[in-house]
């Protein structure tokens, strides 16, 4: 068709030499004349939002301040988290045997045993000893060991050291940074000695095996460190979860738990004005006192210190403490959108063979990279704007509604937001992109539609529903699926007790790693539709 | 064809040329042969695959449906059952064949079962060798992955009730997956379309009930979408599933023979 329009408009003297500008003209005339082709694009908008909104949304969040008070619903019931240095919502709450600290300075200290008790359900009925019918052991992420912070309010700026359940030793400071150090847990026979010190803004942590050799595990930067800190001993422990796979899905359970760790040979210098300890519960901890888990003992040098609670950034799922969501949430109802421009993209290219139009396409501009190109062009074009509306639209529609509800969605930047925003358009742009070049590749419209939905949607389907949580990751590392990861907007933080999933919107890779794997895939795509275009007649 | 006017016989007259022309038609192309084999090597590969990817080491309680797990690659094998059904209906209307065969064989209604009986049952042959070859890849695997019958684990043969039923059923799972597809190919036509919709309706809910929060509506989704009939390969945890395994079984035949009657109803109303 293009071939003599386009001549006419643009007289040239050698037929079928056709500028890139005019061979996108041609395409995107194509496309937009096909009245089913601009219904679909329509439809994946509004199914897209349509289905986000809608689960996302609707969840039935309700809660009491106290058993005989009304039960409340909404907003009402929306839980406050403290936010951190980094504008996180974090989870701040351990037992904290603390004294000030003037100026520069440091603490040393031994731990001989890190011991733990744990909750496997709703064993802890209100009123009861929340001690009663708990089981021996600690949680992996129980924490014990220095802290030093700004303040003992939550959501203040820290560094740590400390020694952990199931981690071995890990320096922590504000929330999202972790780093490893010896591992092995602790036992009477191997001790660990940790030490935190202070130069200016800088906190420095070392961890030693035997109390003579040290090792440097990490550096904290807390800018606008008061020259008076907090510092001392603490313990802290997570909810105990239990997950259990089940047909659809992993069902959890939680319960409380708590850490007891032993402390001596504690070490101090620089300035300690106080000159003696005193213990309470911190960070958001200390707002509910007496919940029977946290304490301090005193027996000789040694200092026993047990907690409950965690200081980590808050994730969304079954670890954390209430009804959250991320950001992305809304976002859910994205497959079915991909899906229809799948079938668009596809039949983009497709089409032209059923009908024997490539042949009056490709006399118009005979070189088949370029071709190729145009298509690719403007079926991406048209999938971003797609992508990019559907996203706009479930997003400023589901996070309020989500909100209106009682949801907590999790902050996160502004550039952040913007990544999933545009990242989301950019993913639907490639999968259109991908089915125009297994179209070219397959020719034959059914084949290719499947081979392009299969290639993307089944994959995260088999992750999110039958696969274990190992298998899953990897179809999630190597497929083009990857490429959802775009859409993460909390980072997987290994010190927060989460169950990872792709539902929970947790993805293996991080999200431009992810992104960068379904471009390969489109590139690899694009590469075997411009050989096997070259190769073949049409 | 029939000289005399239809409405002397009977609806199923001349069912059995249709059948003869369907059949000949399915086998003197090449695709449906490719096809039919595909079900059954992809449906095997990825069960394989699944089974090879899970591991339950000794000391730790897994609470993994083993029948359920070496039937994975179903959920591929279907897709490729969708694009047989699809492209017995929707190859006719793109290479203007449809015309040919309404003329010799003007009984819609006849048709159209002649189309589903000849694919559905080829499916239901090549679905049997996809569920055995499955659950010989299972019986070879798992084993060696902790999945003993020692440590609780149902044992992958076909004398144990809910292993066979999980076997059976996934094989008629098949089945009506494809008479599904050629429901919503002789509703829609054109084979992209059609078989888009097909894997969009098999697909998308099992993903939303992975983001839906209200328990209503997660329950609701999985009990009364096509996903409910993959349920028959369950063999452990019944109690916790939304609709037991013959039940939703039943779903999706309601869900494959109404798009059935509906591509039928279509057929007869609209000119080829």
């Amino acid at each position: 068709m293009s071939g003599a329009l386009l001549a006419a408009r643009h007289p040239d003297p050698r037929p079928g030499r056709v500028s890139f500008a005019q061979s996108l003209r041609a395409e995107w005339v194509k496309f937009r004349t096909v009245r089913g082709w601009v219904i679909a694009m329509i439809v994946a908008v509004l199914l897209t939002v349509l289905l986000g909104i809608f689960a996302a949304g609707n969840v039935n969040i309700g809660c009491q301040n106290g058993p005989n008070a009304p039960v409340l619903t909404g907003r009402a019931c929306t839980p406050r988290y403290p936010i951190g240095p980094g504008g996180e919502a974090v989870t701040d709450s351990y037992y904290f045997v603390r004294q000030p600290m003037a100026g520069n300075g440091s603490i040393t200290v031994r731990v001989t045993s890190l011991t733990g008790l744990h909750g496997g359900g709703n064993e802890h009925a209100a009123g009861q000893n929340p001690l009663a019918g708990m089981s021996k052991g600690v949680v992996p992420w129980a924490k014990a060991g220095l802290i030093l912070t700004s303040s003992t309010k939550p959501g203040a700026a820290y560094a740590a050291m400390m020694v952990t359940g199931g981690h071995g030793v890990r320096m922590e400071y504000d929330y999202t940074h972790d780093t490893a150090g010896l591992p092995g847990s602790v036992t009477a026979t191997s001790a660990r000695w940790l030490r935190l010190t202070r130069t200016g803004d800088t906190i420095t942590g070392y961890d030693s095996a035997d109390g003579r050799h040290w090792n440097l595990v990490g550096t904290a930067q807390l800018s606008g460190l008061p020259a008076t800190v907090q510092a001392g001993m603490f313990a802290t422990s997570p909810p105990y979860t239990v997950s259990t796979p089940g047909v659809i899905g992993t069902s959890n359970q939680s319960g409380p738990s708590q850490a007891t760790a032993v402390f001596d040979d504690v070490t101090l210098r620089g300035s300690w004005p106080a000159g003696g300890w005193a213990g309470d519960n911190a960070g958001s901890g200390a707002a509910s006192p007496g919940t029977g888990l946290g304490y301090y003992r005193k027996s000789g040098t040694a200092v026993t210190v047990s907690g409950s609670g965690d200081i980590a950034p808050l994730v969304a799922g079954p670890g954390s403490a209430g009804p959250t969501s991320t950001f992305e949430q809304p976002l859910a109802g994205l497959f079915i959108g991909l899906i229809a421009v799948m079938i668009v993209g596809t039949m983009f290219f497709t089409v032209e063979y059923r009908r024997g139009l490539i042949r009056t396409t490709l006399a118009a501009d005979p070189r088949r990279g370029r071709v190729l190109a145009a298509k690719a062009v403007v079926a991406g074009g048209v999938a971003f704007v797609v992508g990019l509306a559907a996203a706009i639209l479930a997003i400023s529609i589901g996070l309020p509604r989500q909100r209106n509800q009682g949801s907590y969605i999790l902050p996160v930047s502004t550039l952040t937001e913007l990544r999933v925003i545009v990242g989301t358009a950019a993913l639907v742009a490639l999968a259109a992109v991908l089915a125009v070049a297994i179209g070219a590749m397959l020719r034959r419209s059914a084949a290719a539609v499947t081979a392009a939905i299969v290639a993307i949607v089944l994959p995260f389907l088999l992750a999110v529903t039958v696969l274990p949580a190992s298998a899953g990751a990897w179809l999630l590392r190597l497929t083009p699926a990857a490429g959802f990861a775009i859409e993460q907007s909390i980072p997987n933080y290994v010190q927060a007790p989460a169950v990872f999933s792709p539902a929970q919107g947790n993805y293996p890779l991080s999200p431009w790693v992810g992104f960068a794997v379904l471009c390969a895939w489109v590139a690899a795509a694009l590469a075997g539709a411009y050989i096997l275009l070259r190769r073949r007649d049409a | 064809m029939n000289a005399a006017p239809a409405a002397r016989y009977p609806i199923w007259t001349g069912g059995r040329d249709a059948l003869r022309a369907e059949w000949t038609k399915l086998c003197t192309v090449p695709g449906p042969g490719w096809l039919l084999g595909a079900v059954v090597g992809l449906t095997v590969a990825v069960s394989a695959a699944a089974d090879a990817a899970t591991r339950c080491p000794v000391g730790m309680t897994c609470s993994v449906d083993t029948v359920r797990l070496s039937l994975t690659g179903i959920q591929l094998g279907q897709a490729v059952v969708a694009i047989l059904a699809v492209l017995v209906i929707c190859n006719e209307y793109s290479t203007g064949m449809i015309r040919v065969t309404l003329a010799a064989m003007p009984r819609r209604p006849v048709l159209l079962a002649a189309k589903v009986s000849t694919t559905a049952g080829p499916v239901l042959v090549a679905g049997a060798f996809a569920v055995l070859g499955s659950l010989v890849a299972g019986l070879l695997i798992l084993p060696g992955h902790g999945f003993t019958a020692a440590r609780g684990f149902a044992e992958l043969s076909l004398t144990h009730g809910p292993t066979l039923r999980a076997a059976v059923g996934s094989v008629l799972y098949l089945g009506l997956i494809a008479v599904l597809g050629t429901g919503i190919a002789a509703m829609i036509r054109d084979s992209a379309s059609s078989i888009g919709l097909a894997l969009a309706v098999l697909y998308v809910f099992p993903i939303l009930t992975a983001f839906v929060g209200n328990e209503t509506w997660h329950d609701r989704i999985e009990r009364y979408t096509p996903m409910a009939g993959l349920n028959i390969q369950a063999t452990t945890g019944l109690r916790a599933l939304a609709i037991g395994p013959w039940g939703g079984l039943g779903v999706l035949a309601v869900w494959a023979l109404t798009a059935l009657l509906a591509g039928g109803l279509l057929l007869r109303l609209r000119d080829a």
